[in-house]
């Protein structure tokens, strides 16, 4: 397990991988998000990471995308927040786990953001629906006034 | 990173070359709404070949150029998306409709002259004394 991002800036989720079984972490990132610089900074380290494990150029593509909108939601919603990158390079699966999270107001509705044309529409949407397809897992949690954390991965036909 | 636009006849082309922020996505639109007034362009390209991600603030962004620069009494075509990015977008559900797109620069050039010449057909006598050969 090689560390060669880690900033102390606060404790991430104490669900470490690491003991989900035989997973093996090669390579993982946190980049703090809060100006657009860093939006553009995450996705290319996003994609570097990715390509590492063997996806396709469409496939890290579509990483680099979904990165992009996750780290553009924490600026426009909850000012600053953390993206966390993750390999995981398993003798069966190998893939990238993207941890998107601020301590921002939330969402309220969770379905409705999560609703297709609720955030695809000419104003600011979350984009929500649209990561959920780009990738290949989707796991929200949010607690009003708390914060946000969006978890999506994404795994390599290989 | 500042985009070049360079003026090529009655258009304007903007060569992305990097990776752009949303500070310099604004720029860009900014400046090329400038440039076609200072340059009495009819028409702009924008090339997009070296973007490598568009989401949505890029894409709501390029839309506004569009119909910003419509409003400025030109056109505009976008080129060189990548296969990668047209699947990004799909997947994403980015709408790009309303935005005239071509394959590359050369077909860019082509949709733009063709563009023209039926608006100059149409109107031979509203005072525009270029791009009216054919009469």
């Amino acid at each position: 397990m090689s560390d060669e991002h880690q900033r102390s800036r606060r404790k991430l989720d104490s669900a470490e991988p690491s003991s989900e079984k035989t997973a093996k972490i090669v390579k993982e990132s946190r980049i703090p998000i809060q100006s657009d610089l860093d939006i553009v900074e995450a996705r290319q380290q996003g994609r570097t990471m990715a390509s590492q494990l063997g996806f396709t150029s469409s496939e890290l593509t579509l990483v680099a995308t979904a990165i992009s909108e996750l780290a553009r939601n924490i600026v426009a919603y909850a000012s600053r927040g953390e993206i966390a990158l993750k390999l995981v390079n398993h003798s069966e699966k190998k893939g990238i786990v993207v941890i998107a999270s601020d301590e921002g107001p939330g969402i309220r509705d969770v379905s409705l953001a999560l609703q297709d044309g609720y955030s695809t529409s000419r104003s600011l949407g979350m984009g929500l629906p649209g990561v959920r397809r780009l990738m290949d897992e989707f796991e929200i949690e949010t607690t009003l006034g708390q914060g946000t954390k969006v978890t999506v991965k994404k795994w390599t036909n290989g | 990173m500042q985009v070049p636009i360079l003026k090529q006849g009655l258009f304007l082309i903007a060569t992305i070359q990097s990776a752009l922020s949303d500070a310099d996505l604004l720029q860009l639109r900014d400046a090329i709404v400038e440039q076609v007034g200072k340059r009495r362009s009819r028409g702009v390209i924008i090339d997009v070949t070296a973007l490598d991600v568009m989401d949505s603030f890029a894409t709501r962004t390029l839309r506004d150029i569009s119909q910003m620069i419509r409003l400025r009494g030109a056109e505009t075509v976008i080129v060189g998306i990548q296969p990668e990015v047209a699947l990004a977008l799909v997947q994403l559900g980015l709408n790009l409709a309303d935005v005239d797109t071509a394959l590359d620069l050369e077909e860019g050039l082509a949709f733009l002259g063709q563009k023209i010449k039926s608006f100059d057909h149409k109107a031979p006598n509203a005072g525009r004394e270029m791009g009216t050969r054919e009469r």
